[in-house]
């Protein structure tokens, strides 16, 4: 995702077509700036991000993932952000066990107007993520 | 189903702390079914293990594959381009311990097993299996409204229940259904209440494990 001489953090961030992809339409619409360090997927639904999508975004240079669902009892396919946060806690729980900051993989929940709501969520998860650094790989080989 | 799960990573990752090059083995059957050891847990564990090796600085290399079955040798047979010309210098097998145990015998190399095998079981909700079956090698949940005593009996009593049956569940853990209870209920649904006052003989288990490993041969099958 980025090259070796790059430092600072890469999130990758799975955004629910029906929320928080919509609210980072609507940040720009209102011309927010957030960080660039956040790389938006579009997903159908947060409940389609697979623990393996978490794990090879990790795997393949991002320094942190953030799904980004509805609201509580707002999901368009009425669980999928259920499904989804279920998902995060068990790559958490991982990553905890290979030595990894769980920190790194964060859910949050954001509807479709709330704009303003998706930049704070990005920068929180961005300082977080940039207080780790990125992931020291051990560059032995 | 064989149910079983995965073993903790980190025990995992112990095995595998001398290979740079292996093999993890997934299959198709019963640990697909409960989510141990399918293609998706294939990856997810090929995965965990690259970034925990990349974390280690240490080069890793996992070459993923998921057989149809590991209880069969003609499907073992399908990773020996892998096995014999990548250079593996060990296999993980994801299936319950039949697998790694059909591996081991035909390949040259270190096999481990990355699943516990835990029971015979069916699921009861999503995510949650349960133990049905003891493999006693004699069924005889007929005679018992068609719940297993020896399998969900946490004594395996055939003439229960015990002193320790309250409100329908087991002493040993609140979460577990006292079997004698359900057999009570089921034989009373089934208005064969009165066939429980029979007692039931000693259970002649030589079909069990008492005579060491087990085998079954069908004469009209084998070529």
């Amino acid at each position: 995702m980025h090259s070796e001489s790059d430092t600072s953090p890469r999130i990758l961030a799975f955004c629910c077509m029906y929320c928080a992809y919509a609210a980072a339409d609507a940040a720009g619409s209102l011309r927010l700036s957030y960080s660039p360090s956040v790389e938006i997927v579009l997903v159908p639904c947060s409940g389609r991000v697979s623990i393996l999508d978490i794990l090879r975004a990790l795997e393949h240079g991002a320094d942190g993932v953030l799904v980004a669902g509805c609201e509580e009892g707002s999901c368009h396919f009425s669980t999928g952000n259920f499904r989804a946060k279920k998902r995060v806690e068990y790559v958490c729980k991982l990553l905890e066990e290979i030595g990894i900051e769980p920190e790194r993989v964060q859910m949050h929940h954001v509807s479709a107007s709330q704009g303003v709501r998706f930049r704070e969520i990005v920068q929180k998860v961005t300082d977080e993520i940039s207080r780790l650094g990125v992931i020291n790989w051990n560059k032995k080989y | 189903m064989v149910v079983a799960e995965r073993k903790p990573i980190k025990e995992i990752l112990a095995m595998m702390a001398d290979y740079k090059k292996i093999l993890l083995v997934g299959c198709k059957g019963c640990v697909t079914v409960c989510c141990a050891g399918g293609t998706k847990e294939v990856g997810i564990l090929a995965s965990a293990l690259r970034i925990a090796k990349k974390k280690e600085g240490k080069p890793f290399e996992v070459i993923e594959k998921t057989l149809e079955r590991q209880c069969d040798p003609e499907y073992i047979e399908q990773v020996a381009p892998i096995v014999e010309g990548e250079g593996v210098e060990a296999i993980l097998s994801m299936a319950c311990s039949v697998g790694p145990q059909y591996l081991a015998k035909r390949y040259n190399v270190p096999v481990y097993p990355a699943l516990n095998t835990t029971f015979i079981g069916g699921s009861l909700e999503h995510g949650v299996w349960a133990e049905f079956c003891q493999a006693c090698g004699n069924c005889i949940i007929h005679y018992f409204g068609g719940i297993c005593p020896i399998a969900r009996c946490s004594k395996s009593l055939l003439n229960g229940p015990c002193g320790g049956s309250a409100g329908g569940k087991c002493e040993v853990s609140p979460e577990i259904d006292c079997a004698w209870h359900l057999i009570y209920e089921r034989m009373k649904a089934l208005g064969k209440l009165d066939e429980l006052t029979k007692i039931f003989p000693i259970k002649d288990w030589s079909t069990s494990r008492d005579g060491g490993p087990r085998k079954v041969v069908r004469e009209d099958m084998k070529l």
